[in-house]
């Protein structure tokens, strides 16, 4: 399956926070139509984004590399981005790679919009 | 011993190929479904690695995957022609992860505490993101993994123990490109 994207703005305790949702594969392939929307949002001035990742049926190290330069752009200017994931197989490979300490991983969408720290 | 080999175009596209055509002769010689993830994302990232390699040094050079059910279990051969770079070096400057364009996009005028976290995190980031991560992440993930660096090239090795009497005979050869 390709990948899909959409997103939406949910409203926090934090402010208004861009959900991106994902689903489908993101590898060598799919990966930079990921990294383009992580930068159109960031150029836009969205710096607050929750990345709901549930319907991911594929991840591997070049997603992981999207996910941190958009981490990356977000931190430059004071934001934050926040991982929704609750598979087991898509959160190995956050757990081998070390990433979980790095990005803030959360079990629902809800959870990630309520979080301020 | 039954044998699947293709040959791949270095194209991005084709990574998802390989893995689903190896993810089918895994099943098919009787692989474990939790070991059938490990080999999907293990394959994945050594042909990305490939293919990212022959892009930019071997032109149109097809990357070799073999796939072979024997009786010492399941072996993915994952074959490029690019240069011999070990694991975690720096040779290949332009990898597939790199982001010039946020170079130097730290905070300014942060206080010195949250200036140095964000080193911290920036240095780990920098770790993560080297070119060969993919190949840290196949020898991480997988249990048998020989990696050997040749003057023609990088052979990956992977092998995966099968449940006894779980091969079936056959041959089969696919070429995409």
């Amino acid at each position: 399956m390709d990948l899909s994207l959409s997103t939406r703005t949910e409203s926090g305790p934090g402010g208004d926070r861009t959900v991106v949702v994902v689903g489908g594969e993101i590898d060598v392939y799919t990966a930079p139509k990921l990294r383009e929307q992580l930068i159109d949002l960031v150029s836009s001035g969205q710096y607050h984004l929750v990345v709901d990742m549930e319907g991911v049926e594929f991840l591997d190290s070049t997603g992981l590399g999207v996910l941190v330069g958009g981490l990356k752009r977000v931190r430059a200017h004071e934001g934050s981005l926040r991982l929704v994931c609750t598979q087991e197989r898509i959160l190995k490979i956050f757990r081998i790679t070390g990433l979980t300490k790095v990005f803030p991983i959360h079990s629902s969408v809800e959870e990630a919009v309520a979080a301020t720290d | 011993m039954a044998l699947v080999e293709l040959l791949l175009s270095p194209l991005p596209s084709h990574v998802r190929t390989a893995r689903l055509v190896a993810v089918a002769a895994a099943r098919r010689a009787g692989l474990e479904d939790e070991l059938v993830d490990e080999l999907r994302l293990a394959l994945g990232e050594a042909c990305s690695r490939a293919v990212g390699l022959h892009a930019r040094h071997a032109s149109g050079t097809p990357v070799q995957v073999t796939v072979n059910d024997t009786p010492g279990g399941l072996v993915v051969q994952v074959r490029d022609q690019g240069p011999a770079a070990g694991p975690l070096t720096d040779d290949l400057t332009t990898g597939l992860l790199e982001d010039p364009s946020v170079d130097g996009a730290g905070p300014e005028g942060a206080s010195d505490s949250a200036g140095r976290a964000f080193q911290d995190v920036e240095r780990l980031l920098d770790t993560l993101v080297d070119p060969d991560v993919a190949l840290a992440v196949v020898t991480g993930l997988v249990d048998d993994v020989d990696v050997e660096h040749g003057p023609g090239g990088t052979v990956v090795t992977m092998r995966w123990p099968l449940p006894p009497g779980a091969s079936g005979p056959g041959s089969t050869s696919v070429a995409a490109s």
